[in-house]
């Protein structure tokens, strides 16, 4: 049998739920015999590849280039997994969504800025007026909220999927940690 | 053997279970003495019923409105429908809503871990919301000595209002303005640190299902919420 | 005041009336005032001063004629003959109007009380409207007023006065259509010491004015009304809830109080009986939640106004905790002709299960916009296009909301149903307390879904989550429709939240504030449609129509 091609994704998150991604332990080598990661943050690839079984998204969307990510990532992958409460909720990312945001840019690059002051704006993604989670862009199958989802949670998901199921999280998961 | 002739004992069933109840028992009180969960969030034991979340309604065999489980009485032969996949989606949905409504971030609010709205929402099953988030912006108030009202995380159950009035006495907690403008205030809009009525009796921050009526210096997941419930009976009984 | 020395004072007044060869009324309600017909009031006062004819010739200031269209509006008895926007700034047309008192009349204003604007028509609880000076007692007595009152007292027991209401059939015009009759019965078997009756008259529907027009035309009516109901349940004290909108409604209403206890009509010992009824205004603070009964009452107590879930119901737990009798204006309107031609003759009007008349304010796009009443059951369409006098400009008929914001939108293939309470609720809407706005085809329903929706959003007063953040997620997907950013499952949303309202709400503000959406979404989805792919709005109302759009041409 072929292995399930798997990705990863890190959005806009502070990179908690790919840490707690890797704190499944030894149990990522049982995993890691079934799947090929074929695309992740812990991986050196530069291209997200076609025809991937499933994606693990960490972030919400927040910028311009995140936009253009998901859409190619939904259109390459089977399974859109929403992982964490970023990418399912918009989460701390989401708390500027009370200001606008140039004056939250002035806030970080300007009024707190004790050397370059001023927003970047060279080579680097424009922020969007406001954060979103995943589905209020594309379609997501699956929710794991969380932050971070637990270990055993992720394994439970990474699990299920591979033995051909959909997890069902409706109480086994909740927001917050 | 006590005396109960002069009570009307009243037969009933919730979700096919028969069930007893006393004189001006609430449906709601006797599932719960019957083990059968109904989700609340306005609803406070020792404190006025106001029906106003909505997340109790049960189905009434007869009776083609839903009705609130905390202010209605257990009547003779009531055929009670408190679980259903209808009831179930509008109880999601609720909680989706005041989810939608302002900003509820477990991930870094000093309640994580002891909140109803976070437990209500892991107990239905709500992972994620349909509906946009609405953001609606609020201030917090951290001008008392020993608490802050944040009001990001309010979901305006009323329950400190209650407390504050019904047991307390004080009245300093009301709400101001209507629909998605309404707040809670102290007095007549004041901080709460400038209160002439507040008696720091911190009632309000017991019974707070939430994070928003917290004490201060707490981190994420540090604000625990003491049983109130014993004290709360004790000053009634007192009051009677 | 006895019977017999409130028939005395009928007789004179009569009498009195007799020696007036020559009447011009002249309506001084809100919508002719707002034209300035106190002006006209006074120019044709003087002219008939200047002629020497006040004997024979009476200037009077009649309440609400009800064709707004054409204010200010003036009837000329016995000339048999409306007047038709007469301006204020000209004394030479009210001068010829003098002139011609004997004559033909001016035909330039002249309207015939034979269109059938007026004349399809059945005037119950209009029928002093436009015909007593509202701020005389007499004119009331005059008619016959307060007659039915102490008959009630001196020769009919409480229960036979609940018996009459019953048979009546009448059903509540407030907007729920509950049977008045067993709301009494209710009251009046409710153990109690203390009850109340409470008239609401906190008419908070965008484009209603049907309770506005009464109490300014005819308060004593209502006041009447109240005290029958009183008698019928054994209160004793009575409020009127009314809006602070409504500046003249209140200050007829307290003139007709004073006035009428002054003759013993109301407060203590009404009739030399033992019987006593108080009646007090209280102004609401312009809460539309404030017309809900519950909310209402809370708001009289001096509390915030929020509902509170019912049972217990007012007629049980009403006004501090007392038994309470609540109806609206027009309910109470309809009480004096119940008691005086009987309940036979009442539920001989109307249809099958809905009695009698109901004042609709017919508004929008219609020629004759304004207040008419007629009997419950007749179709839609002569409604629209033989009293309204059809669209202005030719223009086609769209639909027609009913029932304001709790009331949906009805396309035209309802325009042959009979409108009674029965036939607007399977349409998808409800009669609610009686406004009828008509829509022309360049109306956009998503437009109009989120007009209404707006309007509940804001008014929702925020006790129950359902209503407070649904109304707001509807509003905000209407929103994001008409500004062309929406998607098809927003439809499907739309319908699951306004349903889900709908069931939860926990008043009947919320209950019913979905209707306008899930009416327009049932009958005009092709117009949804097209706002989401196209991203367009062909009326041109919606924000996204303001774009350079493509769809020109088809």
């Amino acid at each position: 049998m072929d292995k399930a091609r798997i990705a990863t994704l890190w959005l806009d998150g502070c990179s908690g739920c790919h840490m707690s991604l890797l704190d499944i332990d030894e149990r990522l080598l049982d995993i890691a015999s079934a799947i090929e990661l074929v695309f992740s943050p812990l991986v050196d690839n530069k291209e997200f590849p076609e025809n991937v079984d499933l994606t693990l998204v960490e972030g919400a969307l927040a910028n311009e280039e995140d936009i253009e990510k998901i859409k190619m990532v939904r259109a390459r992958t089977k399974l859109l997994v929403a992982l964490g409460d970023c990418a399912v909720t918009g989460n701390v990312p989401a708390m500027r969504n009370n200001f606008v945001l140039a004056d939250v840019l002035h806030r970080g690059y300007v009024d707190n800025a004790t050397a370059n002051c001023g927003p970047p704006v060279h080579e680097v993604p424009q922020l969007e007026p406001k954060v979103i989670p995943l589905h209020e862009l594309v379609a997501v199958d699956l929710f794991v909220p969380g932050c971070p989802p637990s270990a055993d949670l992720i394994f439970f998901v990474l699990s299920e999927v591979l033995a051909g199921r959909i997890p069902d999280l409706s109480t086994r998961s909740h927001f917050g940690n | 053997m006590p005396e109960i002739s002069h009570y009307q004992v009243k037969t009933l069933t919730i979700d096919g279970k028969e069930v007893c109840a006393s004189e001006h028992q609430t449906i709601l009180e006797v599932a719960r003495e019957n083990n059968i969960d109904i989700p609340t969030l306005c609803y406070f034991n020792g404190l006025n019923g106001v029906g106003a979340c909505r997340l109790c309604l049960v189905e009434v065999k007869g009776n083609n409105k839903l009705l609130p489980a905390c202010v209605t009485q257990a009547q003779e032969g009531m055929e009670v429908t408190a679980h259903s996949p209808q009831l179930h989606e509008y109880r999601k949905l609720i909680i989706e809503l005041l989810l939608t409504e302002r900003s509820h971030v477990c991930a870094v609010c000093v309640s994580s871990g002891h909140c109803e709205l976070q437990s209500l929402a892991q107990k239905l099953g709500v992972n994620h919301v349909t509906l946009p988030y609405l953001h609606e912006q609020c201030k917090a108030d951290g001008s008392h000595r020993h608490f802050v009202a944040d009001h990001n995380r309010c979901v305006l159950c009323t329950r400190c209002m209650r407390v504050c009035d019904e047991i307390e006495g004080a009245h300093t907690w009301d709400i101001t303005g209507r629909g998605i403008r309404s707040r809670m205030i102290t007095d007549m809009g004041e901080p709460w640190g400038d209160s002439e009525t507040c008696t720091n009796c911190g009632k309000c921050v017991s019974v707070c299902p939430v994070g928003a009526l917290v004490e201060k210096g707490k981190a994420v997941a540090e604000m625990t919420k003491p049983n109130f419930l014993p004290y709360l009976i004790q000053m009634r009984g007192k009051g009677q | 005041m006895t019977l017999d020395e409130l028939q005395e004072i009928a007789e004179s007044e009569r009498e009195a009336q007799k020696k007036i060869t020559h009447r011009i009324n002249v309506s001084v309600a809100a919508g002719c005032l707002s034209l300035h017909s106190d002006v006209v009031f006074n120019i044709l006062h003087e002219e008939v001063k200047k002629r020497g004819m006040e004997e024979s010739c009476k200037v009077k200031a009649v309440g609400c004629m009800g064709l707004c269209a054409a204010g200010p509006l003036v009837r000329s008895e016995p000339q048999h003959t409306y007047y038709r926007g007469l301006p204020p700034d000209s004394p030479e047309v009210l001068s010829a109007i003098v002139d011609s008192i004997n004559g033909r009349p001016v035909p330039e204003f002249a309207l015939s009380p034979e269109i059938p604007f007026f004349a399809a028509q059945k005037r119950i609880v209009l029928e002093n409207c436009g015909e007593i000076d509202p701020e005389r007692i007499e004119d009331y007595i005059g008619v016959g007023g307060y007659q039915s009152l102490l008959t009630c007292i001196a020769k009919r027991s409480r229960e036979d006065v609940v018996q009459e209401i019953i048979k009546s059939g009448l059903r509540g015009r407030g907007g729920g259509g509950y049977p008045t009759g067993l709301k009494w019965s209710m009251v009046a078997k409710a153990a109690g010491e203390q009850k109340y009756v409470i008239c609401n008259a906190d008419e908070g529907d965008p484009g209603a004015f049907m309770d506005r027009s009464v109490l300014e035309s005819d308060p004593h009516r209502v006041l009447e009304g109240m005290a029958i109901a009183a008698y019928a349940v054994a209160a004793t004290k009575g409020y009127i809830y009314c809006r602070a909108e409504y500046p003249l409604a209140v200050k007829r209403l307290k003139v007709a109080i004073r006035q009428a206890e002054k003759l013993g009509l109301l407060g203590k010992r009404i009739g030399e009986s033992d019987f006593s009824f108080e009646v007090e205004v209280r102004i609401g603070a312009g809460a539309f939640v404030c017309g809900e009964e519950t909310a209402l009452i809370a708001s009289v107590e001096g509390e915030r106004g929020v509902p509170r879930p019912r049972p217990p119901f007012p007629a049980y737990s009403g006004l501090n905790h007392c038994p309470t009798l609540l109806n609206n204006v027009e309910t109470f309107a309809n009480i004096v002709p119940i008691v005086r031609n009987g309940a036979e003759w009442f539920a001989s009007i109307g249809t099958d299960k809905s009695k009698g008349t109901k004042v609709f304010a017919l508004v929008g796009d219609v020629v004759n916009t304004g207040l008419i009443e007629v009997p419950m059951g007749m179709k839609l369409r002569d409604l629209v296009y033989s009293l309204g006098g059809g669209i202005p400009d030719n223009k086609k008929f769209k639909a027609v909301q009913t029932g304001g914001p709790s009331g949906g939108c009805i396309p035209e293939q309802f325009l042959d149903m009979g409108v009674d309470y029965e036939s607007l609720m399977s349409a998808g809407s409800i009669m609610g307390s009686g406004g009828m706005i008509v829509m022309d085809e360049t109306a956009c329903m998503v437009d109009v879904a989120k007009f209404f929706m707006d309007f509940t959003r804001d008014e929702s007063c925020g006790k129950c989550i359902p209503c407070r953040v649904g109304t707001t997620q509807l509003h905000g997907m209407l929103e994001r429709i008409s500004e062309g950013k929406g998607r098809m499952e927003d439809l499907d949303t739309l319908e699951r939240l306004g349903n889900m309202v709908k069931r939860t709400a926990l008043c009947g503000l919320g209950q019913t504030a979905p209707n306008p959406v899930s009416s327009t979404v049932r009958y005009f989805r092709d117009e949804y449609v097209q706002h989401i792919t196209n991203k367009t709005c062909a009326q041109g109302k919606c924000p996204c129509s303001k774009a350079p759009s493509t769809a020109a041409g088809k």
